[in-house]
């Protein structure tokens, strides 16, 4: 009975430490951390153009409300929206007045849609067109925190506030932080507008639609919300060096950077034995380039012995120009369990060949994206074939040959030997 | 003796129909089609715009996205070894009213490294006149081996991006709508292809994305996860010759043994 209750106390006890062991677990459940939500701006053009009776058969300006309306109904919660208007408040003929009539309509937030709608409402078609301008104070509203930033930028003509020039102003401020997107959409745009919205989207990554109704438009500008929405990794910003020893170590991860035409720009990856390394890079096309480019990936020892090397080449047009390479080391021939491995340090150099006429400005650089990756080393081969393993009529008929010639062989020892053993 | 011998004939025979039906057999099951058991058709309805925002598409999936002419459009999918890939994509574009003239569309594909990889057969730029509805583009990848060296560009087990968009295009073509479709195919090629040694982890840009849930669905796995790389037909075709060489070689040991008696000696001696 003695050691029934000891069984028991010991059961019950067990139970007791289980339970407690569960419970918390389950009352600490993990939260996933919290992700900064992206913002998103949508800047409309309230200019005097707008006035313009050519999309189905109502004023643009009328269209962008009603589309505005449709769009700020189905945004999605984690996003915070923002309006900023250009030429909406400056009717006269002063042009460094009208060239700064730019204001924010509705703070970058969480979206209160009355709000929101009632003073898209509110607007009339007034004034200039300063893209440029607009896009510096959608910038600066944006400014701040970690998310992903887009700016959606809806005009009907082009910029009338030379000689700031939108699609420069464009690119300076996606160099500035990363993960900054403009995409434009035109309504109803000649071929100069076309140019330069095409211009400002290339820039920054984003994309230029040109829009002649007014569905287009609402569905349009939903679908760019809601890929403001999506979750993303997000780079992390870096700068290369001029030369290997300089260079940042970087660890496994998603990096950007910017390179300029025929920059060499260098990182460090350790790499212990019995690992391989994985890197890729994109270099992106943001601007005017000639038709034939290439980009170069190559992997190098600290003494300056070329490991592997990934290079493309391409023409005609592209977004990005990108490449890869692995570098798998062996693991270390003396496994010696009490020493750590010494990792080896791995320079990585990135290179374009990009080239563009002279007018073309060539700073900021070239958006670079590199990915780095540490995995285990592969399983080497030593054969062309799995394990070494044959296959085919000719494997087949080989080793029926083999298996009857020695058969033959055989039979003709063995009766030798037998009438040696029988003569004897 | 006859029977023996008929019996030898009979293992032979039997042998014979044995390897190479065995053989047939894995020939036959190596082209077929590796479709995915769950629902096939329905995919994602958006696509991304980068390598990082790819969007993952399955195999037997038709994904489909509306864009405007101009932008680039990337989706992603695995591959195993062993596999061989056909990627068709289909656009439809505006009516010929508002169109002002030829467009060539152009489709790439890249491997987990952003390498790109050449197309074996299928047509990867298609110019579509200014009054064709669409422009029907394809691509079938080299056949995915489980090892590679490291200055190769075979391709490996992993992610592979595609990449759409318009090659040339009328100034006042792009930024129209258009609709893309896309379907990559998977066959089992089987044992031709079967090398040796494997990798460590497929070549997905995955990455250690702690938080980007994009980056999970960059490193989507086939149906069934990813295949060791062990078993080939090459087992099948290795150990059916073993057994003909064995048969021959007793076959072979008879024929020349014969009785085991020496003609010139009397019986009972």
């Amino acid at each position: 009975m003695i050691i029934r209750k000891r069984l028991a106390a010991a059961a019950c006890g067990l139970l007791a430490v289980l339970a407690s062991g569960l419970l918390p677990s389950a009352a600490a459940a993990d939260e996933p951390a919290a992700k900064p939500s992206p913002k998103v701006e949508l800047v409309l053009d309230v200019s005097g153009s707008m006035r313009a009776r050519d999309i189905d058969g109502q004023t643009r300006m009328a269209a962008a409300k009603q589309a505005f309306n449709e769009v700020l109904d189905a945004v999605p919660d984690e996003v915070q929206l923002g309006i900023r208007t250009l030429g909406a408040n400056y009717a006269g003929d002063d042009r460094k007045v009208g060239c700064k009539d730019t204001r924010q309509l509705y703070p970058v937030g969480p979206l209160d849609r009355t709000e929101a709608k009632t003073a898209v409402a509110t607007l009339a078609p007034t004034g200039w067109t300063p893209i440029g301008p607009a896009l510096l104070g959608a910038a600066d509203d944006l400014e701040g925190g970690e998310a992903t930033r887009r700016i959606v930028l809806i005009t009907d003509g082009e910029d009338t506030c030379a000689p700031l020039d939108p699609c420069e102003v464009a690119r300076d401020i996606a160099a500035k932080g990363i993960h900054l997107v403009v995409d434009t959409l035109g309504l109803v745009p000649d071929a100069k507008t076309r140019d330069q919205l095409r211009c400002i989207a290339e820039a920054t990554g984003g994309t230029y639609t040109s829009v002649q109704h007014t569905d287009e438009l609402s569905d349009r500008v939903s679908q760019l919300v809601d890929r403001a929405a999506d979750p993303v990794v997000t780079p992390v910003a870096t700068e290369g060096a001029r030369e290997c020893a300089k260079a940042p170590v970087l660890k496994a991860g998603l990096y950007t950077d910017r390179e300029k035409f025929g920059e060499h720009r260098w990182y460090r990856v350790d790499v212990l034995p019995g690992q391989e390394l994985r890197a890729s890079v994109s270099v992106a096309a943001d601007r005017a380039v000639n038709n034939d480019y290439g980009v170069m990936l190559r992997a190098v020892t600290v003494r300056g012995r070329e490991i592997v090397r990934g290079s493309e080449a391409g023409d005609g047009r592209t977004d990005v120009i990108s490449t890869g390479l692995r570098y798998p080391k062996a693991p270390a021939e003396d496994a010696d369990d009490d020493a750590k491995p010494a990792p080896e340090t791995v320079c990585l150099q990135v290179s374009n060949s990009y080239s563009a006429p002279p007018q073309v400005k060539t700073d900021p650089g070239l958006p670079i994206e590199l990915t780095v990756d540490v995995v285990d080393a592969p399983e080497e081969a030593s054969d062309v074939a799995s394990f070494g393993l044959g296959r085919g009529w000719w494997l087949l008929g080989v080793l029926a040959l083999t298996g009857l010639l020695a058969g033959l062989l055989w039979g003709w020892v063995s009766r030798w030997r037998i009438s040696v053993w029988r003569t004897n | 003796m006859r029977i023996s011998r008929a019996s030898t004939a009979a293992l032979l025979a039997a042998a014979a129909l044995l390897t190479t039906a065995g053989a047939a057999a894995a020939d036959d099951s190596s082209p077929r089609p590796a479709k995915s058991r769950g629902e096939s058709g329905s995919g994602p309805t958006e696509a991304g715009t980068s390598f990082r925002t790819a969007t993952a598409v399955e195999q037997g999936q038709r994904a489909t996205a509306s864009a405007s002419a101009g932008d680039y459009l990337y989706w992603v999918f695995p591959a195993d070894a062993g596999q061989r890939a056909t990627v068709k994509a289909t656009v439809t574009l505006p009516e010929p009213a508002v169109r002002h003239g030829a467009a060539t569309w152009r489709l790439d594909v890249y491997d987990g490294l952003r390498r790109r990889q050449p197309c074996m057969y299928g047509m990867q730029t298609r110019t579509a006149a200014k009054d064709a509805p669409k422009a029907e583009l394809s691509c079938t990848l080299r056949p995915v081996r489980s090892w590679a060296e490291p200055w190769a560009n075979d391709p490996l087990p992993g992610s592979y991006y595609v990449r759409l968009t318009v090659l040339d295009a009328h100034e006042q073509d792009l930024g129209q709508p258009v609709k893309a479709e896309l379907e990559p195919e998977l066959i089992d090629v089987g044992g031709a292809y079967a090398g040796d040694g494997s990798l460590a982890a497929p070549l997905t840009a995955g990455g250690p994305s702690g938080d980007g849930a994009k980056g999970a669905a960059a490193v989507a796995e086939p149906d069934g996860g990813w295949s060791s790389g062990r078993w080939s037909d090459r087992w099948i075709w290795t150990a059916a010759g073993g057994l003909l060489g064995a048969l021959a070689a007793i076959g072979g040991y008879r024929l020349t043994r014969g009785s085991g008696r020496p003609a010139h000696v009397p019986p009972g001696a």
